[in-house]
C-alpha cells in the first residue's frame, strides 16, 4: 500500500471496484454495473448539483467501468466540467477520461481546448503537463489546429521548466506525426536542434525523439543535429558509471539515450566531416569492446541495457554499410550470441545476422556460422527463433550452399508450423530457382515441395515450375518421368495431380516407350485421381486427356468413352462440361493434322518477374526483399530462358523467342495489339483513341513507316486494298468497332453502337499519306433490299483531310430499322 | 500470413515508439490499456482479446519477443501480471524491455512493494505514473528520482488543497 498518504482515496469507488471483483458471475457483474450506472445517471441528472470530489468519484467510476469493457455513452460533460476545477486531483482524472473516452462531438472539444488552454498558459508546470499529456494522448485534428503553433513556443521559450519542455518536445512529436501539415517549420527548429546540448538528460532524450520524427522528413534542415548527436554520444560511451548519476541503469549509462542517439544517427549516411565521422567509429569501436568485457552486474537489467546499445550501434554499422573491420566485428559479435545461453539474445543474434548477410562486406563472414544456423533450425524450442534461424538460411543463401540450405529448409518444413509454412514455401521455391545449374534439382525441389506442403504451395509456386519445364528441353523428360512416379503415390496432393496432368498432357510421349509407362497407363493414373480432385483440377485434367488423344492415337477410343459418359457432358459445372462437349467434338471431326496444330506443344514462355517474388515481397512487404536481390532479380527475369550460364541451348531458346508472337496476340492474328517495336506515332494518334480493341500499337503500326504495313506486299496500285481486307470486315461479326477498310493512301475506321432497334456509326477517315486531301466526299448509301429495311441518315463530311498528325475526319451516320 | 493492423495508415515515417501497452492478468483480465496510436474501440477490443490469447499461450522458457500480424510483441511476466509492449518490427527490443522493467520499478517504488491489487484499486494512480514515464510511446524522463519526484509534487498539490478546504470546510466526505 501507498508509502505517503495519498490524501483521497475515493472510498465509494474502492467499494466499487470490491463488489465487481466479488460477482461470481458476468451476469451478476452486469448487474452491479447496470446498478451503478443508474446511479450514476441520477446524480449527473439530478437537481443538485454535484460538489467537486462527487464528480470526481462518478467520473472515475465510469472510467473503470469503462475500461473492464462496457461501454459508456454519457459523463463527457462532468469529465469536461472537472477540467476547470482549481483542485489537482479533479482536473487530472477529468483530462483522463477524455483522454480515454475520445468523443467527437465539437461542442465538448471546444470547451476542452478551451479548458487546455488555461491550463497552457497558467505558468503552473503541473498543470501545463497535465493539458500537454492530454494533447499528446489524444493528438486530435482539432487540438493540432488549436495548438500546433503554441507548443513548439513553449518548447523553445528560455524560461520554461525543464519538466515542461520534456512534455512539449514529446507532445509536439505527436501532433507532428497524426498532422504533419499544421507543424510549420520555423524558428524553432534550430533551437530544437541545439536541445541536444542541454544540461537536462530528460530534456536530451524527449528532444531526441521529436529531432528523429523531424529530420525524417526534412533531413536539410536538421542536419546539424550528427555531429551534437556524435559528441554527446561519445561523452556518454567514454563516461564512468558514476558520471551520469540517476541516468545510469544498472551499471549502465545512459541507455535509453544511447539507444535514441544511435537510431538518430541511422536517419542520415555516414558523416563527411573527417573529425566527426572519426569520433564516432571510436565510439562504435568502444561498445564493441565493451561488449568482450566481464559484466559490472549478474542482473539480466544490465546485461539487457547493454546488450540493446550493442544491438542498436550494429544497426548503425550494418546501415553505413561502409566500414568492413566493423561489419565483420559486428558479425563475430553476433556470431558469440548465436551459441548464448539466453533466449533472448540468440533470437536477436539470428535476427541482426539477417541484415549482415545482405551486405557484400559481411556476406562471407555470415556464411561461416552456417552450421550453427542449421542447427538452431533443428533443435530450438521457440517457434519464434527456429523462424528466424529459416529467415537468417534464406539471406544468407548463395550458390555455394543452395543445395544444403534447400535441402535443411525442405527438411524444416515437415515439422514446421502451419502459420509459417506458406511463407516457407515461397522462400524454397524462390532459393531453388535462383540457384539452379542443374534443373532436375529443381524440379525434384518443387516436386518435394508439393509433397510435404501441397497444401501451402500457392499458385505462382506450381505456374513457375511447369512454365521453367516447358522452357526448358533438358528437363522435360526428367519431369514427366519424376512427376509420373509422384502420381503412383496412393495419396497425393492435388497441386501433384494439377502439375501431373499438365506435364503429362505435354511431355508424356517421351515416357511413353517405357512399358510401365505406357500411354494407357499414365491416361489410368491420371483419370484414377479425377474424382478426388476439385473443380478446376478436373477442368486441366480433361485438357490433359484431348492431349493425350493428339499423342496417343491408340488412347483415343478410351478417353472418348470417358469424354463420353454423362457424368462429363451433362456435369453439372459449366467449364466441365463445355470442355468434354468440346473435346469430344474436336477429337471425333478433326484430322490429325488440325488436332496436331490445336494440341500443339505450348511454346516457351516469355521472360518477365517471378511471380512468387512478387507474392513474397507482398507477404512479407517491402522491406524483406534484400538488395541484392533485386539485383538478382534483374537478371533472373534473363535466365529464364537460359542465359549465360545455364544450359547450352541458350541461342535456340532465344531464337524461337523472336518469332513466338506475345500471348496478348490474338489467337486468329488479326491485325489486333502486334506491338512493333516501333516508337508509338503520335501521328493517328486520334484515330488511336477511337478504337480501343484495335490497340494503340496496331493503328500507329498502321500509320508508322517502319510498322507492319512495311512487311505487307507492296501493291502497285495504291488504291488497292490490302489483302487482309477480307479479314477486316469478317470481324464485324462479332466487333462494333474497328478498321473498315484500309488502303495505301486510306484508313477507314468504324464505331459503331446499336440499341434495340436504333443503330449509330462512326466512320473515322484518316490519311496516311502526307499531303492534304482535297475536296474529300463520302457517300453512304443502303443497297438492294436493305434500304427497304434500313433507314439511314448521315451527315456529310469535311471537305478536306489532313495528313497525320491534322485533324481527323469523321461521319456520322444513323441508322434505325423498319420493320 | 501477416494481417497488417490498420495503425500506421495516418503516420507515414518510420517511427520508433510503442504503439501499445498491456497489462493483464494470467487469467486474461486486463487491468492497464494504453494506447499510442488511434483506433477505433471494436478494434482495440479485438486487438486485445487475440493478443491476450496468444500471450497466454507462450510456455515460459521462450523468448519474451514474438511476432503477432505486422508488429513484434515484447512481454515480460512479473508476478501474476503480464506486462506487453507492441512495437515496430525494426525498433529496439531489449530497450523496450527495460522499459517495461523501469515501469514495474516506478509502481513498485510508488506502492511500496507493488502487487496486483494495487493496480486494480488504484488503476487512475497507473496511469498516471506511465504519463510520467512514458508520453506518446516514447521515453520522456528515465531518471527514476525525477518521475518519483514529480509524482509526489502532484500528489502535495492535492495534499495542500485537502487542507486548504478542511480549513474552510468546504470538503464533501462521502463514503
Amino acid at each position: 500500500m501507498p508509502a505517503v498518504s495519498k490524501g483521497d482515496g475515493m472510498r465509494g469507488l474502492a467499494v466499487f471496484i470490491s463488489d465487481i471483483r466479488n460477482c461470481k458471475s458476468k451476469e451478476a457483474e452486469i448487474k452491479r454495473i447496470n446498478k451503478e450506472l443508474a446511479n450514476i445517471r441520477s446524480k449527473f441528472k439530478g437537481d443538485k448539483a454535484l460538489d467537486g470530489y462527487s464528480k470526481k468519484k462518478y467520473v472515475c467510476k465510469l472510467l473503470f467501468i469503462f475500461l473492464l469493457g462496457h461501454d459508456i455513452d454519457f459523463g463527457h460533460m462532468e469529465a469536461v466540467n472537472l477540467l476547470s476545477s482549481n483542485k489537482y486531483t479533479e482536473k487530472q482524472i477529468g483530462y483522463l477520461f477524455i483522454s480515454v473516452l475520445v468523443n467527437s462531438n465539437s461542442e465538448l472539444i471546444r470547451l476542452i481546448n478551451n479548458a487546455i488552454k488555461n491550463d497552457l498558459s497558467s505558468r503552473n508546470p503541473t498543470f501545463m503537463c497535465l493539458a500537454l499529456h492530454c494533447i499528446a494522448n489524444v493528438g486530435s485534428r482539432e487540438m493540432a489546429e488549436a495548438f500546433a503553433s503554441e507548443i513548439p513556443r513553449i518548447l523553445v521559450a528560455g524560461d520554461t521548466m525543464d519538466s515542461v519542455k520534456q512534455s512539449a518536445a514529446l507532445c509536439l512529436l505527436r501532433l507532428y506525426k497524426t498532422s504533419p501539415d499544421l507543424v510549420l517549420m520555423g524558428e524553432w527548429t534550430s533551437r530544437v536542434v541545439h536541445l541536444l546540448n542541454d544540461q537536462h538528460m530528460g530534456v536530451v532524450t524527449a528532444a531526441i525523439s521529436l529531432i528523429t520524427c523531424l529530420s525524417q522528413k526534412n533531413p536539410d534542415e536538421f542536419k546539424t543535429c550528427v555531429s551534437l548527436a556524435v559528441s554527446r554520444l561519445s561523452r556518454i560511451v567514454s563516461s564512468a558509471s558514476t558520471d551520469l548519476q540517476d541516468y545510469t541503469y544498472y551499471f549502465v549509462p545512459a541507455p535509453w539515450l544511447s539507444c535514441k542517439l544511435l537510431r538518430l544517427l541511422q536517419c542520415y549516411p555516414p558523416p563527411e566531416d573527417g573529425a566527426v565521422k572519426g569520433r564516432l567509429v571510436e565510439c562504435l569501436e568502444t561498445i564493441l569492446n565493451k561488449a568482450q568485457e566481464p559484466p559490472k552486474s549478474k542482473k539480466v537489467q544490465h546485461s539487457n541495457a547493454k546488450n540493446a546499445i550493442l544491438f542498436e550501434a550494429i544497426s548503425l554499422i550494418i546501415h553505413y554499410d561502409s566500414e568492413p573491420n566493423l561489419l565483420v566485428r559486428a558479425c563475430n559479435q553476433l556470431g558469440q550470441f548465436l551459441q548464448h545461453r539466453e533466449t533472448n539474445l540468440r533470437y536477436l543474434a539470428l535476427e541482426s545476422m539477417c541484415t549482415l548477410a545482405s551486405s557484400e562486406f559481411s556476406h562471407e563472414a555470415v556464411k561461416t556460422h552456417i552450421e550453427t544456423v542449421i542447427n538452431a533450425l533443428k533443435t530450438e524450442r521457440d517457434v519464434s527463433v527456429r523462424q528466424r534461424a529459416a529467415d537468417l538460411l534464406y539471406a544468407m543463401c548463395d550458390r555455394s550452399n543452395a543445395k544444403q540450405i534447400v535441402a535443411e529448409m525442405l527438411s524444416y518444413l515437415e515439422t514446421a508450423d502451419y502459420s509459417i509454412r506458406e511463407e516457407m514455401v515461397l522462400k524454397v521455391a524462390i532459393l531453388a530457382e535462383k540457384y539452379a545449374v542443374d534443373y532436375s534439382w529443381y524440379v525434384d525441389t518443387i516436386l518435394n515441395l508439393i509433397r510435404i506442403a501441397g497444401d501451402y504451395v500457392s499458385e505462382e509456386v506450381w505456374y513457375r515450375v511447369i512454365q521453367i519445364v516447358i522452357n526448358r528441353d533438358d528437363v522435360q523428360g526428367y519431369a514427366a518421368k519424376t512427376v509420373f512416379e509422384a502420381l503412383q503415390a496412393p495419396a497425393c496432393h492435388e497441386n501433384m495431380v494439377k502439375v501431373g496432368g499438365y506435364i503429362l498432357g505435354e511431355f508424356g510421349n517421351l515416357i511413353a516407350g517405357d512399358p510401365r509407362s505406357s500411354p494407357l497407363v499414365q491416361f489410368n493414373l491420371l483419370h484414377s485421381k479425377f474424382h478426388l480432385c476439385s473443380v478446376p483440377t478436373r477442368a486441366l485434367l480433361l485438357s490433359a486427356y484431348i492431349k493425350f488423344i493428339n499423342l496417343f492415337p491408340e488412347t483415343k477410343a478410351t478417353i472418348q468413352e470417358v469424354l463420353r459418359c454423362d457424368s462429363q457432358i451433362r456435369n453439372s459445372d459449366v467449364e466441365l462440361q463445355q470442355r468434354a462437349v468440346e473435346y469430344l467434338k474436336l477429337s471425333s471431326i478433326a484430322s490429325t493434322d488440325v488436332l496436331a496444330t490445336v494440341l500443339e506443344e505450348m511454346p516457351p514462355f516469355p521472360e518477365r518477374e517471378s511471380s512468387i517474388l512478387a507474392k513474397l515481397k507482398k507477404k512479407k512487404g517491402p522491406g524483406a526483399v534484400s538488395v541484392t536481390e533485386l539485383e538478382d532479380n534483374k537478371r533472373e527475369g534473363g535466365e529464364l530462358n537460359g542465359g549465360g550460364e545455364r544450359g547450352p541451348d541458350t541461342s535456340a531458346m532465344a531464337a524461337s523467342n523472336a518469332s513466338t508472337p506475345s500471348p496478348s496476340a490474338d489467337l486468329l492474328g488479326i491485325r489486333s495489339a502486334v506491338p512493333v517495336g516501333a516508337a508509338p506515332a503520335s501521328a493517328g494518334s486520334l484515330l488511336v483513341d477511337v478504337f480501343s480493341e484495335a490497340g494503340p500499337a496496331a493503328v500507329s503500326a498502321a500509320v508508322n513507316d517502319d510498322g507492319f504495313l512495311s512487311s505487307a506486299p507492296p501493291s502497285e496500285d495504291p488504291a488497292a486494298p490490302l489483302p487482309e481486307a477480307d479479314e477486316l470486315l469478317n470481324k464485324f461479326v462479332c466487333k462494333n468497332n474497328g478498321v473498315l477498310f484500309e488502303n495505301q493512301l486510306l484508313q477507314i475506321g468504324i464505331k459503331s453502337e446499336y440499341r434495340q432497334n436504333l443503330g449509330r456509326m462512326y466512320l473515322f477517315y484518316g490519311n496516311k499519306t502526307s499531303v492534304q486531301f482535297a475536296s474529300f466526299t463520302t457517300t453512304v448509301s443502303c443497297p438492294g433490299e436493305l434500304q427497304s429495311h434500313i433507314l439511314s441518315e448521315s451527315q456529310s463530311v469535311c471537305a478536306q483531310v489532313d495528313p497525320p498528325g491534322g485533324l481527323h475526319n469523321h461521319t456520322q451516320v444513323d441508322r434505325s430499322q423498319v420493320h | 500470413m501477416k494481417q497488417k493492423l490498420p495503425l500506421l495508415d495516418s503516420i507515414t515515417l518510420i517511427d520508433i515508439y510503442i504503439r501499445f501497452m498491456l497489462l493483464f492478468s494470467r487469467q486474461g483480465k486486463l487491468r492497464l490499456q494504453k494506447w499510442y496510436v488511434p483506433l477505433s474501440d471494436k478494434e482495440k477490443k479485438k486487438i486485445t482479446r487475440e493478443l491476450v490469447q496468444t500471450v497466454l499461450a507462450r510456455k515460459p522458457k521462450m523468448c519474451s519477443f514474438l511476432e503477432w500480424r505486422d508488429l513484434k510483441i515484447v512481454y515480460k511476466r512479473y508476478a501474476s501480471l503480464y506486462f506487453c509492449c507492441a512495437i515496430e518490427d525494426q525498433d529496439n527490443e531489449l530497450i523496450t524491455l527495460e522499459i517495461i522493467h523501469r515501469y514495474v520499478e516506478l509502481l513498485d517504488k510508488y506502492f511500496g512493494s507493488v502487487c496486483e491489487l494495487d493496480i486494480i484499486f488504484n488503476f487512475e494512480k497507473a496511469y498516471f505514473i506511465l504519463d510520467e514515464f512514458l508520453l506518446g510511446g516514447e521515453a520522456q524522463e528515465t531518471s527514476k528520482k525525477n518521475v518519483l519526484k514529480a509524482i509526489e509534487q502532484a500528489d502535495l498539490l492535492q495534499e495542500v488543497r485537502l487542507l486548504n478546504d478542511i480549513d474552510v470546510g468546504t470538503k464533501a466526505v462521502s463514503y
